[in-house]
C-alpha cells in the first residue's frame, strides 16, 4: 500500500494525471505477483526422521485407518438418493472419474477452486458435504469429524506427488478477490500478541521460536496426523490453533476468511509436492 | 475400537526366517489424567494389553500403561517355524476384545 500512495503522490505532483491509472496499476501488479520466498520448502524437510519414516510408510502412518474407513464408505449407497460415491467418481483412484468422469486424482493439487453458486473458494472438505447434500441427499459429514478427515484424506491421497497449482493471483481469475483476501489476512496483525501470519512464517521461518522450529507455513501436507493432537486434523484445525496461540479470536471451521487464506497460502506454496494425508510433531 | 486395526504380516516365509510383524491400532488412550470442560476427570480408557498367539500359545505380548500414545503402533519380530494363524488381540480398560486373525504359509 506504501509503495502506491508514493506513486500516486508523485503522478499528482508532476501532474501527469493521465499516467496516473496505468502506473499505479502496473506496481502494483508486479508486487502482487511477485512470490515472498527465495526458495519455497515443505514441513517435511525439518520433520525429524522418525516422523518421516512414518509419513513414507503407508502402513505406520496412523492417518491411513481413517482412509480405510472413509474407503469403505465410499462404496456404501448413502441418503434419500441411495448413491455411493462409487456411483458416480468409480473407484477412489480411477483415472476415468467413473461414470461422471470426474477423477479424484488432482483434486488435491487444484483445491481451493472456486464455487459458482458461493462466488468464492471452496475446499476439498466443503466440496464433500456439497456433494452429499446436493447429490446424495444425505446429511453431510459435519467439519473435522473422523468422517470427513478420512474422506478428505482419501481424495486427497490420490494426488500425492502433484505440484500444487493455482492461478488465483492473476486477476483474470475468479479466485482473485478471495486471493486479495488472504493475502490482506496473511498480513494483517491480529490477537494480544499482535502478531500477522507473516511474523513467524515469513520473516523468521526456519528460526527457532525457543524449541520449535518455524515453518513457512506451507499447506501442502494436509489433512495431516499430527502427533501432539493424536489424530488427525484439517487445515483449519491448524488455522484455529495458530490464531489461538496469538491469542485472537479463531474463526469457524469453513469460514469465509480461512477460505480465502487457505487460497492465498496454496499459491505461497504452488509448485510444492502433495503429501496429504502426512504426519507432523 | 471403533476401526478395524491394521495388521501387516507376510503372506509366505522360509522356515525358520525371521519376519517382521507391524500392528497398528485406532484407539484414543484417554489416560485418566486429563480434565474435561466441566472439570472433572475423564476417566482413563486405553489399551492395556495386546498379545500375539499363534497355535493358541502365546508367542508376543506387551502391557501397555498410560503414557503410551494414542493409535499404539506395535512392531515385532518372529521366527516362521509353521504354516498356520496368528491371531492378535487387544484389550482395553472396559475389558472390550478386539482380535484379528492373519494366516501366513511357512515353506
Amino acid at each position: 500500500m506504501h509503495k502506491v500512495k508514493s506513486v500516486t503522490a508523485m503522478a499528482v505532483l508532476l501532474g501527469a494525471g493521465l499516467a496516473l491509472g496505468a502506473c499505479t496499476t502496473e506496481s502494483t501488479t508486479k508486487d502482487v505477483m511477485k512470490h515472498p520466498y527465495k526458495e519455497v520448502w515443505s514441513g517435511y524437510s525439518t520433520a525429524t526422521p522418525e516422523t518421516r519414516a512414518m509419513q513414507d510408510d503407508d502402513f505406520a502412518n496412523p492417518y491411513m485407518p481413517y482412509v480405510d474407513a472413509a474407503a469403505e464408505l465410499w462404496d456404501t449407497p448413502a441418503g434419500e438418493a441411495k448413491k455411493s460415491c462409487a456411483d458416480c467418481h468409480g473407484a477412489p483412484d480411477d483415472a476415468k472419474g467413473g461414470s461422471m468422469g470426474i477423477p479424484m486424482k488432482g483434486v488435491g493439487a487444484k483445491y481451493p477452486a472456486y464455487d459458482p453458486e458461493s462466488h468464492g473458494p471452496i475446499n476439498v472438505e466443503l466440496r464433500i458435504q456439497k456433494c452429499q447434500t446436493d447429490h446424495q441427499k444425505a446429511k453431510p459429514f459435519k467439519y473435522e469429524s473422523d468422517e470427513l478427515l478420512g474422506m478428505t484424506g482419501l481424495v486427497v491421497m490420490q494426488s500425492r506427488g502433484m505440484k500444487r497449482e493455482t492461478k488465483a493471483a492473476e486477476q483474470s481469475d475468479p479466485l482473485y478477490p478471495a486471493w486479495l483476501q488472504g493475502k490482506a489476512f496473511y498480513y494483517q496483525r491480529r490477537g494480544q500478541l499482535d502478531l500477522a501470519c507473516k511474523h513467524c512464517h515469513e520473516d523468521n521461518a526456519a528460526i527457532l521460536v525457543r524449541a520449535e522450529l518455524l515453518s513457512q507455513g506451507q499447506s501442502n501436507g494436509f489433512p495431516t496426523y499430527r502427533l501432539k493432537w493424536q489424530k488427525p486434523g484439517s487445515l483449519h484445525r491448524r488455522f484455529r490453533g495458530c490464531n489461538n496461540n496469538i491469542r485472537s479470536e479463531p474463526y469457524a471451521y469453513g469460514s469465509d476468511e480461512y477460505l480465502a487464506l487457505e487460497t492465498y497460502l496454496a499459491w505461497r506454496g504452488r509448485g510444492l509436492p502433495i503429501e496429504g494425508p502426512s504426519v507432523r510433531k | 475400537m471403533s476401526k478395524k486395526p491394521r495388521v501387516k504380516l507376510p503372506k509366505s516365509a522360509q522356515k525358520g526366517e525371521i519376519v517382521e510383524v507391524k500392528t497398528l491400532a485406532t484407539h484414543g488412550m484417554e489416560t485418566g489424567n486429563r480434565k474435561g470442560k466441566d472439570g472433572n476427570k475423564i476417566p482413563r480408557l486405553i489399551l492395556n494389553k495386546f498379545t500375539c498367539s499363534f497355535g493358541g500359545k502365546e508367542i508376543f505380548s506387551a502391557d501397555m500403561h498410560p503414557s503410551v500414545s494414542a493409535n499404539p503402533y506395535i512392531a515385532f519380530n518372529i521366527r516362521a517355524e509353521s504354516s498356520g494363524e496368528y491371531t492378535f488381540t487387544w484389550i482395553d480398560d472396559n475389558k472390550e476384545v478386539t482380535e484379528v486373525k492373519e494366516t501366513m504359509t511357512v515353506s
